[in-house]
């Protein structure tokens, strides 16, 4: 018998974690499973549908709006390891249905009840602490839509004081873009790179031995590049910090 | 000026490797920054003036034939000519022959951006009259023969050394030993070059910052004086401003003013604003004896009514461009036209089409930091990506963008069949990136891969995994 005292929560995963990086996922799990929620992974899910609206595609980046929001209605809240993709279903879903009174409540209950993971444990659940050890200097890239889509900026660091044994070092401006963008890194590289070039002298001159952020596309530029430059700055989403599922290879690093 | 947006991606080639503009490019960096973020922290209201201000040009826009209509008949009362121009040509016709009226030889402008987007000088000039810019920035890339890298500061690509070259380079008369390598002494040097230009105009051309309707009166803000001995000393003022500058009441000016400079420059105000109304009166003891505005539309009014109409409320302080990773890689120039940066990439296609200038609202990562900071509120991100569905629409895009993007769909639309190749895809690559953790080239990555490592998958998915640990969901 399911306690239905419990919130039920529908994790999406997003499609990088998805494929690229499991065990963010299942940090997430751990997490909200210890926050006390009854977690669920729909599925019939894929991804948020944020290349095909950024891209200037509505109508393919609705159908799949469409899929994600139906394949979630079954739950209290909707959790995603990502500032971007919740951004995503949070902020921008609404433009896709604008105007379809079909769908609007549908939709506004949808976006109600979606929140990014470091977000919703704070925010939502009122968690202060979690039960981690993770020693050692750690900087904090702030993720552009977590951070001004969805104001998360304070969350992490608070979640990330009570990791035992870590330290935060601030790096120069964490609210500057990466220089990811989502397909923007492939249409034009010679720029990404630039920017995040600014962003690797910014990690580096911190000393700390660990980057994290709370999305994986930004962490996957920034531990390419990185490792492209010869780094040994170690690179890991907050969340399997956060989790204490911090022991496995880095990003980018051999398993 | 010259269009080169549709050459963006050689334009970018070029200005990440110009060493010389990578150095300037810092200072855009360090100097506007934390000045906006201390002067907005500074005033308790500043927020809440953001949201007046969006309030006060979203009606001043949905009424602007109102507004237009009372401040023409406001200047005309007070002796001032009102000319309406619908493209960039007409208002250069009407500029040179308000010109030739007066038999002008010497014609002194302030800094202007609607000049800059009709091409002013090269008109006045092909006419055979003399234009010199005034403001130190304006001088100093009309000596380089350039156009404007920013907004408000249109020689902020160069460093002092490059001036002081050009300063020697043209400033015949110049002492080998003047020094010439402090801020300071070349502004000194420029004083005194343009001090014999301001006696000399007929005409002065300004921008406006603002055209009030209630009073008949346009604003300009400077920090060099050179606007007002612009437009006082010669016989003819001329104000080129487009039509999105009408502002209803001297107090709606007045709450924006405390935004502008704020998020400019940091500045509480600047050094000047000054309020002009009509010509000189019977018992001034100085101004000019004509006054004219030329009110310029060249598309303006077509973006009323549409998903564009945001950014009629822009008030041109820069802020967008001196928040934004992409201008602080490229600098203004890359953009390949007038107006850089965010408020450049959602404008720019207005004016000359986004089939020219389709780049610009596609290189931005929509980090979000210029709407952040856009005093007047403008979601730039948000009509970024308009402009890339109209582009979508006309088939503009990238065919490999659009033949990557309908494959993406086509499984993401399908999650079965989605998980079921994506099982095998990353189970593959995973094998494959396993012994490094990553891969330094992959086929189809080349966009990757040139700068940056490409993280290797875990391998399983995380929905084979969490099948097989706890059952289908």
């Amino acid at each position: 018998m399911p306690n239905t005292t419990q919130p039920s929560v529908g994790l999406f995963v997003t499609c990088l974690v998805d494929l690229f990086r499991p065990n963010v996922g299942f940090s997430a799990v751990k997490l909200l499973e210890d926050a006390g929620c009854r977690v669920s992974v729909p599925a019939a899910q894929t991804c948020c549908g944020q290349p095909a609206f950024n891209s200037g595609d509505r109508a393919d980046a609705r159908a799949i709006a469409e899929g994600v929001i139906k394949a979630f209605e079954p739950f209290d809240y909707v959790v995603a390891p990502s500032g971007s993709c919740a951004g995503m279903m949070k902020s921008h879903y609404g433009e896709l249905f604008r105007g379809d009174a079909s769908w609007a409540s549908r939709v506004g209950a949808f976006t109600a009840k979606t929140y990014e993971l470091v977000s919703f444990l704070t925010d939502v659940l009122g968690i202060a602490e979690v039960d981690a050890r993770f020693p050692g200097t750690v900087t904090y890239h702030d993720s552009c839509s977590g951070l001004r889509e969805l104001g998360i900026q304070k969350q992490p660091r608070k979640l990330l004081g009570s990791v035992e044994g870590l330290t935060i070092a601030e790096m120069q401006d964490p609210d500057v873009c990466c220089g990811f963008g989502g397909t923007f890194c492939v249409k034009y590289p010679d720029i990404s790179n630039a920017i995040v070039e600014r962003k690797t002298a910014d990690i580096e001159t911190t000393g700390a031995k660990t980057l994290l952020a709370g999305d994986l596309g930004c962490l996957m530029n920034m531990a390419g590049k990185l490792k492209r430059e010869g780094s040994h700055v170690e690179v890991r989403h907050v969340a399997e910090v956060l989790a204490g599922m911090a022991d496995g290879p880095a990003i980018g690093e051999k398993r | 000026m010259h269009l080169t947006s549709p050459q963006f991606k050689s334009n970018v080639d070029h200005a990440l490797h110009d060493a010389q503009l990578q150095k300037a490019l810092g200072n855009v960096r360090a100097g506007f920054i934390d000045k906006r973020a201390k002067a907005a922290a500074a005033l308790p209201e500043f927020e809440a003036l953001r949201d007046n201000a969006r309030d006060i040009k979203d009606h001043t826009l949905a009424h602007l034939d109102l507004y237009l209509e009372a401040y023409e008949k406001r200047v005309t009362e007070s002796g001032g000519h009102v000319h309406f121009a619908e493209t960039a040509k007409d208002a250069c016709a009407i500029i040179s022959s308000i010109c030739k009226s007066v038999g002008a030889k010497t014609v002194t402008k302030g800094k202007s951006m609607i000049a800059e987007e009709i091409g002013l000088n090269d008109f006045l000039e092909a006419d055979g009259l003399t234009t010199v810019e005034t403001d130190l920035g304006e001088y100093i890339i009309q000596l380089r023969h350039e156009g404007p890298s920013h907004i408000i500061a249109p020689a902020v690509h160069l460093n002092k050394e490059q001036v002081e070259a050009d300063f020697r380079r043209v400033h015949k008369d110049l002492p080998g030993d003047r020094d010439l390598s402090e801020p300071a002494s070349l502004l000194s040097e420029a004083r005194a070059v343009l001090r014999e230009k301001f006696l000399a105009a007929d005409v002065g051309i300004t921008g406006a910052n603002f055209l009030i309707a209630e009073t008949g009166t346009s604003v300009i803000v400077t920090n060099e004086g050179n606007g007002d001995l612009t437009q006082i000393l010669p016989k003819v003022h001329i104000v080129i401003a487009s039509v999105e500058k009408i502002t209803p009441t001297l107090n709606d000016a007045s709450q924006i003013l405390r935004l502008l400079a704020r998020s400019a420059t940091g500045q509480d105000m600047s050094v000047y604003t000054t309020f002009s109304t009509g010509p000189r009166r019977p018992g001034d003891v100085d101004g000019p004896e004509q006054y004219h505005v030329v009110i310029l539309d060249n598309g303006r009014s077509s973006m009323l009514g549409t998903e564009f109409e945001d950014m009629l409320r822009c008030i041109r302080c820069g802020a967008c461009m001196n928040h934004c990773p992409i201008y602080h890689s490229v600098g203004g120039h890359a953009y390949g036209w007038v107006y850089p940066g965010p408020m450049g990439a959602v404008l720019t296609p207005t004016l000359v089409g986004v089939d020219k200038s389709g780049h610009l609202p596609n290189a931005s990562t929509f980090c979000g930091r210029c709407e952040s900071v856009c005093p007047m509120r403008i979601p730039l991100p948000k009509m970024m990506r308009h402009w890339r569905e109209r582009e979508f629409e006309r088939n503009l895009s990238p065919a490999t963008v659009r033949w990557g993007l309908s494959v993406w769909s086509f499984f993401a639309r399908r999650p079965k069949l989605y998980q079921f190749s994506t099982g095998l895809a990353m189970r593959a690559l995973g094998a494959f990136g396993r012994a490094k953790g990553r891969f330094s080239f992959l086929p189809l990555a080349g966009g990757w891969t040139k700068y940056r490592d490409f993280p290797a998958p875990e391998g399983a998915t995380f929905q084979q995994q969490w099948k097989a640990k706890r059952g289908a969901a």
